[in-house]
């Protein structure tokens, strides 16, 4: 017991003689993940508006009624620059996208409308977006959707429209048409014409198509009156990778003693193989256990983050995660060979894990493969443990699967470590 | 410390008997024996892959051997190897520090890996401090040590626990001769405290300056193991006569002189290994005088060990 409590003291020593380590061990992960919680904190997206261009070729009064409620749009910062300069903006990733309305938009929109204008005859409007921003495609073609169905519909039911007459025409000369299906859209226009006397014959009092419902959003957090926090899961994410880092960088010091010859004056001494690797698991648990303390004190005094859910089920995540960085590290010192030759690889390895554990995008947002895979990666355990018990303040329970799957993969690297470990370069 | 082991031989420091060890079909120590009495240093000498390292690792109980035995302080090391081990001090060719804890911090590190606690340990590790004259240098890092003090600190931290048998594995590689006289010096201080010295090097001054017995390995095996003066009894000339002469020498006849066991002539240098320097080297100048030599320069040198290596194993001791 004296060896063991000598040993992991001396590793301790270590750590906290080592000041420049120290220092980027602690602030390196508070300092990003102070950055990744501000970029996607709520109530962020307001202050980026989707940055737009609208080009009106038709300059009509339903085009230009579509490109003033664009521009009145608080999701969209719309400007109107000619459609040559918009599209080399958006190569030059200065905006999201360019929207081009056609020619005759407002005259052959009302007819598409109403269906008289067949397939082909449907005005054509061009969305020049940035490959690189994908996801804003989705968003500008709702919104576009919304404002083009409001001020056609307006446009198309208003008396001043010449589309309505049109269209009441065909129908009459059709030859094809049911003389009961003639009947009642003749019955149809009779009622539109009646709706168009009572509005004075003025498109703005016409009748329109409008979103049939409202909407109203709530977080999903701890409770009702609790506010997502985004360092929450930003400070899980970082501390994830910093002490990860850490554990390599403990994998390397394994391998750097070893061919310093420590291993030989440690092993002349009258203790066990498995006392000397013991040590090092511990120590290096306590140590990372202990990092991710201080980074979470951090995250509560300074960053609003609580702990919502479980106190012992965080510690549990927490210690799981100190003990997972620990054989991981092990795993690394008995997989390589030398320190030069592993290190680059350790890193990659590492990158990967925290990559696919969710650390720097929460997971969520990735495919579905992707998230089916990202199950095997014992980080995403420690990320989704650590934010069920901070943000989605979730008991004990939840801690269960999380601590359960790292012990796992702890018990799998040691046993490889263990198995492995060469005493002599 | 509590010793109810099998004691063989209380009076023995070391006996390491018939060691050997093989890896795959290679035969690294072949039949080695090894001894150390207390007070005694032991030289074991050998070129670069001679089975040095392995055969001390042997008898440290880093690796175990494939044949033979190891008695340390009496103590069957096979049968008790933890035992054993509190009875050795191993010092590794590297020097095996933790660079950034004290000195201090080091040595109650080691020295806690054998058990020892509290103030007996400090009064220890002080103690090695001491021995190694480091004391004043105690709570500083070894980062912060020149070359020698760190060989010197690598050695204290092979005796905090009070070994009964130090080995030294090249102890001395890379440092200034100060700091090497200074290890000598406390070498010699371990001697006279009655400890067993194991002494690996393939420095033969060094052998020749410490070591009370030389153990000399080639290929795994023991080549001589002996007293100095035993080993110089096994050269065909311990002694020396080196001459620059001018003219014609006849060299059959020289060698009929009396004295002379051996001579080579080559340009105008003249070396000749006689039976006895100071009886037999006059002899030889009046010789070389009456035949009508003019000699320039004379020196006189006794062979040495490395010639002695040369002499076994027809290679240089370096090779």
């Amino acid at each position: 017991m004296n060896a063991l409590i000598a040993l992991i003291r001396k590793d301790l020593i270590l750590f906290v003689s080592n000041k420049r380590a120290l220092i980027i061990t602690l602030v390196a992960p508070i300092l990003i993940a102070a950055f990744f919680g501000t970029l996607f904190a709520p109530g962020s997206d307001k202050l980026s508006k989707v940055t737009v261009a609208v080009i009106d070729l038709d300059q009509s009064p339903l085009s230009q009624k579509v490109v003033a409620t664009m521009t009145a749009d608080p999701a969209l910062a719309v400007s109107t620059p000619s459609k040559t300069e918009a599209i080399a903006l958006v190569r030059k990733g200065k905006l999201r996208a360019t929207i081009v309305l056609p020619k005759a938009f407002g005259a052959n929109a009302g007819k598409a409308f109403l269906g008289s204008a067949g397939g082909t005859d449907k005005p054509q409007v061009e969305i020049h977006y940035d490959p690189s921003q994908s996801m804003v495609l989705g968003l500008v073609r709702g919104i576009l959707a919304q404002h083009v169905m409001e001020a056609v519909s307006q446009s198309v039911f208003s008396a001043d429209n010449p589309a309505m007459g049109e269209f009441r025409a065909d129908v009459a000369q059709s030859t094809i048409m049911p003389p009961e299906v003639k009947r009642n859209l003749g019955n149809m226009f009779d009622s539109i014409a009646k709706v168009q006397t009572q509005s004075s014959g003025s498109t703005a009092n016409a009748p329109n198509f409008s979103m049939p419902f409202m909407i109203s959003t709530s977080e999903v957090t701890s409770g009702i009156d609790k506010k997502y926090n985004s360092y929450a899961q930003s400070f899980a994410g970082m501390s994830v990778q910093f002490i990860l880092f850490m554990g390599v960088d403990f994998g390397i010091g394994l391998l750097l003693a070893r061919r310093m010859g420590l291993w030989k004056r440690l092993r002349a001494a009258p203790v066990s193989r498995r006392l000397l690797l013991g040590s090092s698991i511990l120590s290096c648990t306590l140590i990372a256990t202990l990092v991710m303390c201080a980074i979470y004190a951090a995250a509560l005094a300074f960053f609003g983050v609580r702990i919502e859910g479980s106190i012992v089920g965080f510690i549990g995540v927490v210690w799981a995660f100190g003990f997972l960085t620990a054989t991981f590290g092990l795993l690394i010192a008995a997989i390589g060979k030398t320190p030069e030759a592993t290190r680059g690889l350790a890193i990659l390895a590492t990158l990967l894990m925290v990559m696919l554990g969710g650390a720097w995008v929460p997971s969520f947002v990735f495919p579905e493969w992707l998230q089916t895979i990202s199950l095997g990666v014992p980080t995403r355990w420690a990320i989704d443990g650590l934010a069920a018990m901070t943000w989605r303040g979730l008991g004990t329970e939840a801690a269960v699967a999380p601590i359960g799957v790292m012990l796992a993969f702890s018990a799998v690297f040691a046993v490889i470590a263990i198995w492995r470990f060469d005493w002599e370069e | 410390m509590q010793r109810n082991y099998d004691v063989q031989s209380s009076a023995c420091g070391l006996i390491a008997t018939g060691l050997a060890k093989q890896y795959g079909e290679r035969l690294v120590v072949n039949n080695v024996s090894i001894a150390a009495q207390p007070g005694e240093i032991v030289g074991l000498l050998g070129p670069n892959g001679a089975g040095k390292t392995t055969t001390v690792s042997m008898i440290c109980g880093l690796v175990k051997p494939d044949q033979g035995s190891i008695t340390i302080a009496g103590i069957d090391a096979q049968q008790h190897s933890n035992a054993a081990k509190h009875c050795i001090g191993l010092v590794p060719q590297d020097i095996a520090l933790y660079e950034t804890l004290s000195a201090i911090h080091n040595l109650e590190l080691f020295g806690a890996l054998y058990g020892m606690t509290g103030t007996a340990l400090k009064d220890r590790a002080h103690a090695a401090l001491e021995l190694v004259g480091l004391a004043d240098r105690a709570k500083d890092a070894p980062a912060t040590f020149s070359g020698g003090m760190k060989r010197r600190l690598n050695i204290a931290a092979a005796l905090v626990h009070d070994p009964d048998v130090l080995i030294l594995d090249e102890p001395t590689v890379g440092i200034d001769p100060q700091s090497r006289n200074a290890i000598f010096d406390n070498l010699e201080a371990l001697k006279a405290r009655g400890k067993a010295i194991i002494y690996t090097t393939h420095y033969m001054e060094e052998a020749e300056r410490l070591c009370d017995r030389i153990v000399i390995m080639d290929h795994g095996k023991v080549i001589a193991s002996d007293t100095l003066a035993g080993l110089y009894t096994r050269l065909p000339a311990s002694q020396t006569l080196d001459i620059e002469i001018d003219g014609d020498l006849d060299l059959a006849a020289l060698k009929q002189v009396a004295g002379v066991r051996d001579a080579t002539f080559e340009n105008t240098h003249l070396k000749i290994a006689l039976n006895d320097l100071s009886r037999d080297a006059a002899t030889v100048l009046v010789w070389l005088g009456t035949h009508g030599l003019k000699v320039n320069r004379v020196s006189s040198g006794r062979a040495n060990l490395e010639s002695l290596f040369l002499t076994l194993t027809g290679r240089q001791l370096r090779d």
